[in-house]
């Protein structure tokens, strides 16, 4: 086995064994990546000289005996929307493109202390707007199963990366399906934890009652290992939750399943899922009974407002949100152009003549098409006269979905769905039609909605696409879903 | 005028003095700073920064809430006020004006000695903007030192009746921010700001169309303002014309207001719950909030109407004297500490108030001239109130005449030293030895024999002449009472 190959448990075995360094392990993954990255495109920015030393360091360390834990000098790649210091942070935005970082997001922070290799920054959806990784101003990702398709998004560099072994495993960030989704699409693991988990600083935001960070892995037991690293509390993030690091820093080894309630949602069953993703759904029914779990059927139709719901109020913390990219701070800026341009008799349409223009020009040129939809759905749904019915109204519905699942929870410990209702998508093949590119989201959203934890495990294949199972579980139920999908993973193949 | 009623509205801004800002840690304290050096990720509006509330500014909300009779609601959401301007680095500002923190609410005071009660509409919370420094004909420069600064919005019912009273209401609301130690509540520097909306109408009728006024930056230019535009729209309303309603700017040095351009359009700010922030819930116990109302209560200190009340009562001043110093709390203060230093010298109730109320003359007439002549506010004077304290107690003792004392004080106010340095320094100390006075006393004796005739004859004003001229040999060195003494003695 290559070394870049090796999840987070095989990593961490080899080095503490010797039987590789970190730099060697750093240095075959970049390899891989200066290979691959050309026709996958799954990362913005390669941080070679960050992850070399980093890797140099970890090797110290060891050799001194004061590594600090199991991620200590194994290579992670970084969603591009996820504040690295000193290097360009773009949320795959033109009006990022030359943004440097000031300052490290809290889970880089943690990530740095518990001796992570940083590879670089991969590619997402523009601000993370997105279920394919088409919308980025880099260009799409490809699918490193079927490079004529996408690799889902928003997350989708992140999952490329994992799924073509550029690294051993990667961050992502969850706002209606983004992690859960792009690892569903390129067989791999995903995980969304419980809103308040993990914290938000250092996320570029895209809605901020909605976004979590979670990690992209090739196991269920290395989500779990990064989780533990991820969820710590964040006094700065006034949405993180201490019952976040108390309930997963608790949880020692993942135990199985016996005794486990689970209930398989109807909604997973329904006319537009693909046939391949419902019968292996019925399969990993009865591998968790095999494994002892109950699992009966349970119908909570509020679901099905919930993907309404989520695209009323996520489209209005967009727009508010994405509001300071305006060209007078940082970023793209037409201002910039008419210094440029001064002296000369140009009467480039790009130059400003006033303030309002600097604004408009600016927004216009530096956001791509799906970013610019959101924010004008997000003013429209918050403007005088239209708030009321829509971004109140969802609001209220957003209260009686997260009561409805709450009270689910009370009679099971998981729940059941698939991830996505089909697999990975030719690319292009449903940017003309963002209705139906949102309708992709309709399983992953309703756990950002009432902001429980979501993962995705890889299960089964229609031909050679892969797509996942999807567990929720209870707010701070990371343990039982991990439990769940641990046994699914056992049960794949 | 007297034809329409006046109907006047304010909306006050007042920034707080907290350690830092209001959603993160960058000193608050930036008057003297270079631009843009009190600044940090979180107030520039950074790429994933997020707001962490300061309990203190809340805490101080709710404490002018209550020291404002509002009424506390058991929580509220902060919320985003989303509008583009190159001040305002987050494209929103964080706000919580319509989820009203504290309803209500009203402010007493007493103009030309009646009591008038002004209703306020609400008090709220938010960040303060940046500042914009217009440069060139082409370009404006941003400094962002004073964005995030929190700001605590007051906004009264259009419940005040004349220039005088909005003035006096502004005044009073500044006294008691300063009592509460919220705010430096200056409005030449910023600190207190205020827009005015102002409108006509017959005594009792409908109200009229309103017009807003700003750039109000002094009590003065508020009153003037209001003034000027309460005539601007009586003239207009006499003509049959209607008023526009409109935005305008108070122009001091033309002592007009002029109609402001703004955008026809109005703005939509697209309100909603800020999600970077959990609600702010106030309760009873710890289980039901964060913010406890009880403890808070508890943080109120005396406010100028109850010091006012305590001040007559327990020095016995006059009530107006009373009033003048509690208005301000830095007076009130000074005060206070006179009569404290004074106190310490172990004297009985009766002379404790006799003290207080020379301390209260001393303040009121000595100091308070001196002020006004340079210009001077008391926060700024070099004097200390111990050694006012002093000085009384060195007349009280007879050890100085009340003239040699002013001239002391004036020295006290220019010089900020020690009574007894002053004295020792200038010579000034009191001829004590009765050997020297007596001396002195026998040579005016002989030298006025026309006086000591006319005493001798009943005249008692002839013995205050004496008195005079003994001082003036002394150069007011002598004691007064002494000198009247010994002088009786030997003209029997």
């Amino acid at each position: 086995m290559k070394l870049n190959e090796l999840d987070i448990v095989q990593a961490a075995e080899g080095l503490k064994k010797g039987e590789f360094s970190s730099v060697d392990l750093t240095q075959v993954c970049l390899e891989v990546i200066k290979k691959l990255n050309p026709e996958i495109n799954a990362f913005i920015t390669i941080t070679e000289d960050l992850a070399l030393n980093q890797a140099k360091e970890s090797d110290a360390r060891r050799k001194m005996g004061n590594s600090r834990g199991i991620l200590d000098g194994i290579p992670v790649a970084i969603k591009d929307n996820i504040a690295v210091k000193d290097y360009p942070t773009t949320a795959a935005s033109k009006i990022l493109e030359n943004y440097i970082t000031v300052e490290d997001a809290f889970v880089i922070k943690k990530l740095k202390e518990a001796g992570a290799v940083i590879l670089g920054k991969t590619n997402l959806d523009e601000f993370a707007c997105g279920g394919s990784t088409e919308t980025s101003y880099f260009e799409t990702t490809k699918n490193p199963i079927d490079h004529s398709r996408v690799p889902g998004g928003s997350s989708g560099g992140s999952a490329a990366a994992v799924a073509a072994d550029m690294c051993i495993y990667a961050i992502g960030s969850d706002t209606g399906g983004s992690i859960r989704q792009p690892a569903s699409y390129c067989g791999i693991v995903g995980l969304k934890p419980t809103y308040g988990a993990v914290s938000r600083n250092g996320l570029f935001a895209m809605a901020s009652s909605l976004d979590q960070i979670g990690p992209l892995t090739k196991t269920v037991e290395d989500a779990f290992i990064v989780l533990k690293e991820l969820a710590k509390y964040d006094e700065k993030d006034s949405t993180s939750n201490k019952k976040g690091e108390e309930t997963i820093q608790k949880i020692v080894d993942l135990k199985g399943v016996k005794g486990l309630k689970v209930g398989i949602l109807k909604q997973g069953k329904v006319a537009n899922v693909q046939a391949g993703i419902k019968n292996d759904l019925e399969k990993a029914v009865q591998k968790l009974k095999a494994a002892g779990a109950q699992v009966t059927e349970l119908n909570l139709p509020i679901l099905d407002y919930a993907l309404a719901v989520y695209y009323i109020l996520m489209p209005v913390e967009v727009s508010s949100n994405l509001g300071r990219y305006d060209g007078i701070k940082y970023g793209y800026s037409v201002a910039l152009l008419r210094d440029a341009t001064e002296g000369q008799a140009s009467s480039k349409e790009t130059v400003a003549r006033n303030l309002e223009e600097v604004y408009f020009k600016t927004r216009a040129e530096g956001f791509g098409d799906e970013v610019k939809r959101r924010i004008m759905l997000g003013a429209y749904a918050s403007s005088a006269g239209y708030f009321d019915q829509y971004y109140l109204k969802a609001q209220k519905v957003r209260a009686i979905i997260k009561k409805e699942i709450d009270d689910a929870f009370k009679k099971f410990d998981c729940l059941l769905l698939p991830t996505t209702p089909t697999t990975a998508f030719k690319i292009s093949e449903k940017t003309k039609d963002p209705i139906m590119m949102y309708l992709e989201d309709i399983f992953t959203v309703p756990a950002n909605i009432a902001g429980i934890p979501g993962i995705s495990v890889p299960f089964g294949k229609e031909g050679n696409l892969p797509f996942g199972i999807q567990v929720l579980g209870p707010e701070f139920g990371e343990e039982k879903l991990l439990n769940v999908a641990k046994a699914l993973e056992e049960a794949d193949g | 005028m007297t034809k329409y009623e006046t109907v006047i509205g304010l909306e006050i801004h007042i920034q707080l003095k907290t350690k830092s800002k209001m959603f993160c840690r960058c000193d608050n304290f930036s008057v003297k700073a270079e631009p843009n050096t009190n600044i940090c990720p979180v107030c520039l509006g950074m790429p994933g920064t997020l707001p962490k509330a300061n309990k203190k500014a809340i805490e101080w909300l709710y404490l002018l809430g209550i020291a404002l009779n509002g009424k506390i609601r058991d929580g509220f959401q902060f919320e985003r006020k989303n509008y583009y301007y190159p001040d305002l680095p987050k494209a929103y500002q964080i706000t919580s004006s319509t989820d009203k923190p504290v309803d209500g609410g009203f402010l007493e005071l007493e103009i030309d000695r009646e009591t008038r009660k002004v209703e306020l509409d609400h008090i709220h919370l938010e960040e303060d903007a940046g500042k914009l420094v217009h440069g060139g004909d082409d370009y404006s420069l941003v400094d962002l030192n004073r964005a995030g600064t929190p700001l605590i919005e007051l906004v009264t019912k259009p419940d005040i009746r004349s220039p005088k009273e909005a003035k006096t209401f502004v005044q009073r609301l500044r006294a008691i921010v300063r009592y509460l130690g919220i705010s430096y509540a200056n409005m030449e520097e910023g600190n207190l700001r205020c827009d005015a909306n102002i409108s006509l109408r017959k005594a009792g009728g409908k109200l009229g169309e309103k017009v807003e006024i700003k750039n109000l930056n002094s009590f003065k230019m508020l009153e003037r303002a209001l003034e000027y535009e309460e005539k601007r729209q009586s003239e207009i309303l006499e003509l049959n014309k209607k008023i526009i309603q409109e935005t305008r700017g108070w122009d001091d040095a033309k002592g007009k207001t002029l109609p402001q351009r703004l955008k026809e359009e109005t703005q939509d700010y697209r309100y909603f719950p800020e999600p970077d922030l959990p609600p702010i819930l106030v309760g009873k116990t710890e289980k039901n909030g964060e913010f406890l109302i009880g403890e808070i209560k508890n943080k109120l200190p005396e406010l100028p109407a109850e010091k006012e009340k305590r001040f007559e009562k327990e020095y016995g001043l006059s009530r107006a004297d009373a009033k003048i110093l509690t208005a301000e709390i830095e007076i009130a203060r000074f005060f206070e500490q006179t009569v404290g230093a004074i106190e310490e010298t172990d004297k009985s109730a009766e002379e404790m108030r006799r003290y207080a109320k020379k301390a209260a003359n001393w303040i009121l007439t000595e100091l308070f001239y001196k002020m006004k002549e340079k210009d001077e506010d008391i926060t700024k004077i070099k004097i200390i109130p111990f050694h006012l304290a002093s000085l009384i107690d060195l007349i009280e003792s007879g050890q100085i005449s009340g003239k040699i004392a002013k001239e002391i004080f004036n020295e006290m106010y220019e010089t900020g030293k020690e009574p007894e340095n002053i004295i020792k320094e200038k010579g000034l100390e009191q001829i004590t030895g009765l050997e020297e006075l007596e001396k002195i006393i026998k040579e005016v004796i002989s030298n006025n024999p026309k006086s000591v005739e006319d005493y001798k004859k009943g005249k008692e004003a002839a013995l205050g002449y004496l008195v005079g001229q003994v001082m003036k040999e002394t150069k007011g060195k002598a004691n007064p009472q002494a000198v009247n003494e010994i002088l009786k003695q030997k003209l029997v």
